[in-house]
């Protein structure tokens, strides 16, 4: 084997403007290709959401709301939320398994910014959130779903919910800093959103419920995107719970994310 | 000028000490070579000088530059290939490196022609774009030294580059090594073989338990840790004790039959061993196996610390 790696060497690498934002969007670009690689890390965000809707539509609609169609019109923009906030949890535990495998301990000794790796992954998997929402959509406009606000409404809806779970990510990726495994990352971030997404409107009316659980409901952020996205899907006044649900994620983003890379940067 | 520079390095993982205060250092253009046994420290060196974790106490800086306060400067100036190959296994080798280049701030067309040379030159044309998740651990691991190469780095850090490489893909990665410090690049290498130390370094840390027990030329290493041994393995089984006597007449030293059909003697340095094999060829004897070995790591701690390493 003959090398002649090393000559002519350029002038060396000058830093560049805007590093932190290329860099990202490349490590970005990275997430991307492997997501849309390795399909089978999208059954969380196409099969499972369906199987859900199918379930709670046809096990529970007639029960909760005289018919299956009323009950999906209820629950769809509910459980768009909910989807995305799974699709979000994936962040974190391939976070995890990338430290695991040793891929960011290259990254960690290039000249780049340390919260790029973190930055990058958490815009590549916006991926997901595009193919749960078209997945879901999709799905329940074939069983019959439709929205009564309009194009513009439902886009919103999409928009807020994508944005939240994208603030939301941040949770993730944190616990993807602190938790040894994957698996155990996977564990801890659906212990979180098991309360956060079931203990919602989503399958049953508040009113139905014990008085602690809906008191559990008024402080939910959750329940706040919830409510959103059905006033923004179905009609009805959409100002309060847009706002609310804004305000949750921008103040969650600006927890978490510093703290996630705070852990990244401590994490040897 | 020192390459890099390592002062008193301590690094304790609860209560585990990984360096209890090490000294480390190489000239610009030279290898140093750092062994030592399984938990040594070998790697925690290494990835405290990468700027991968801090050390408890101590310094250490690379191209003069602290690798604390500095570490992003530190960051333009090294390559690392740690230990266990660090390439992202759902993308292609191609893409691996257009990659990296990409995060050294290469522009789009520079940085495909980088990666387009760099896999040819450690002959991976052909796997190119195959996912490496298809590639064999020769093949990883010549993708992650090449990764390691795309900013043409001053410092070189390879933490066991050929652990886990056949003999010829060993001394593939010992031409690359070579070729890297005619151009001018600083290496350290560490490893669990005295024989590629030797054939590689121009210094040799000798470590263990986290700290420097040894530190010389291959050569002054070599007069401290013994001569080399021969070993003989006759074609004939039957004729072993004639070329037992041979051995014992030429070293004037009592030879060791360690395996079946093998027997060994210490011998000083190259002359002796041409004249057993000359010895061997006048009296006939025809040799399965005929070599010449430097003492395993294992005699060399023997020697060093007069203890032998419990397998770690
Ligand atoms: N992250 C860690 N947490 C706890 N202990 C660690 C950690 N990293 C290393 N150690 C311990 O520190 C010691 C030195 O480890 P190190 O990996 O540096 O050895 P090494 O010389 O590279 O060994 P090997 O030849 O097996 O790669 C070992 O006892 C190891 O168990
Ligand atoms: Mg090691």
């Amino acid at each position: 084997m003959t090398l002649t790696v090393h000559k002519q060497a350029p002038a060396r690498l000058q830093p560049r403007p805007f590093a932190l934002v290329r860099h990202s969007l490349a490590l970005a670009g990275r997430s991307v290709t492997k997501t849309l690689r390795t399909p089978e890390q999208l059954l969380d965000v196409t099969v499972q959401p369906l199987m859900f809707l199918v379930i709670f539509v046809f096990l529970l609609g007639g029960a909760v709301s005289g018919s299956t169609g009323a009950y999906l019109q209820l629950v769809l923009p509910a459980m768009l939320v909910q989807v995305m906030l799974i699709a979000a949890m994936a962040t974190g535990v391939n976070l995890s398994t990338d430290i695991d495998k040793g891929v960011f301990d290259r990254f960690r000794a290039l000249p780049i910014g340390r919260s790029a790796p973190l930055l990058g992954s958490v815009l590549g998997d916006v991926i997901r959130y595009v193919v749960a929402t078209a997945s879901m959509l999709g799905f329940g406009t074939l069983l019959g779903f439709r929205a009564q606000t309009g194009l513009l409404g439902v886009l919103a809806a999409c928009l807020l919910t994508m944005f939240f779970a994208f603030c939301v990510s941040w949770v993730f990726v944190l616990f993807g800093m602190v938790a040894r495994t994957p698996g155990a990352v996977q564990g801890l971030s659906f212990l979180v959103i098991f309360p956060l997404t079931f203990g919602t409107s989503m399958t049953a009316p508040k009113g139905t419920m014990p008085g602690w659980l809906q008191v559990w409901l008024n402080v939910n952020p959750v329940e706040r995107v919830m409510d959103a996205s059905r006033a923004l899907m179905l009609g009805g006044p959409a100002g309060g719970p847009v706002l609310a649900s804004l305000a949750w994620a921008l103040g969650i983003v600006a927890v978490f994310a510093p703290l996630a890379v705070r852990a990244y940067r401590r994490r040897a | 000028m020192n390459a890099f520079e390592a002062e008193g390095l301590v690094k304790r993982f609860g209560k585990t000490t990984a360096l209890a205060g090490i000294d480390l250092a190489a000239r610009q253009g030279s290898v140093l070579a750092v062994l030592g046994p399984n938990g040594a420290g070998k790697t925690t060196a290494v990835r405290i000088l990468a700027t991968l974790l801090r050390a408890d106490a101590g310094s250490a800086t690379v191209g003069g530059l602290d690798v604390v306060r500095h570490a992003a400067r530190v960051r333009r100036l090294i390559g690392l290939t740690g230990q266990y190959a660090s390439v992202d296994e759902d993308l292609t080798g191609r893409e691996n490196l257009v990659l990296i280049a990409r995060l050294l701030d290469l522009p789009g067309n520079q940085a495909k022609q980088r990666a387009a040379e760099l896999l040819t030159e450690f002959g991976l044309d052909a796997a190119a774009d195959r996912r490496c998740k298809t590639y064999s651990g020769g093949m990883r691991r010549r993708l992650d030294l090449a990764a390691s190469l795309v900013g043409r780095p001053d410092v070189i850090f390879l933490d066991e580059p050929t652990t886990g490489l056949d003999p010829a893909k060993r001394e593939d990665v010992w031409t690359i090594v070579r070729d890297l410090v005619e151009d001018g690049v600083t290496v350290l290498l560490t490893t669990q073989y005295l024989e590629e130390a030797d054939a590689l370094a121009d210094d040799i840390s000798v470590i263990d338990h986290g700290k420097v027990i040894a530190h010389g030329s291959p050569a002054q290493l070599k007069r401290i840790v013994g001569g080399q041994t021969a070993l003989v393995r006759p074609a004939d089984p039957e004729r072993l004790p004639e070329a037992e006597s041979i051995l014992a007449r030429l070293s004037g030293r009592r030879p060791e039959r360690p395996g079946r059909g093998v027997v060994t003697v210490p011998v000083d340095g190259d002359a002796a061993f041409a004249e057993i094999v000359a010895a061997l060829a006048a009296s006939g004897i025809t040799a399965a196996e005929l070599s010449l070995h430097l003492p395993s790591l294992d005699e060399v701690f023997f020697t060093l610390t007069g203890q032998r390493e419990a397998a770690a």
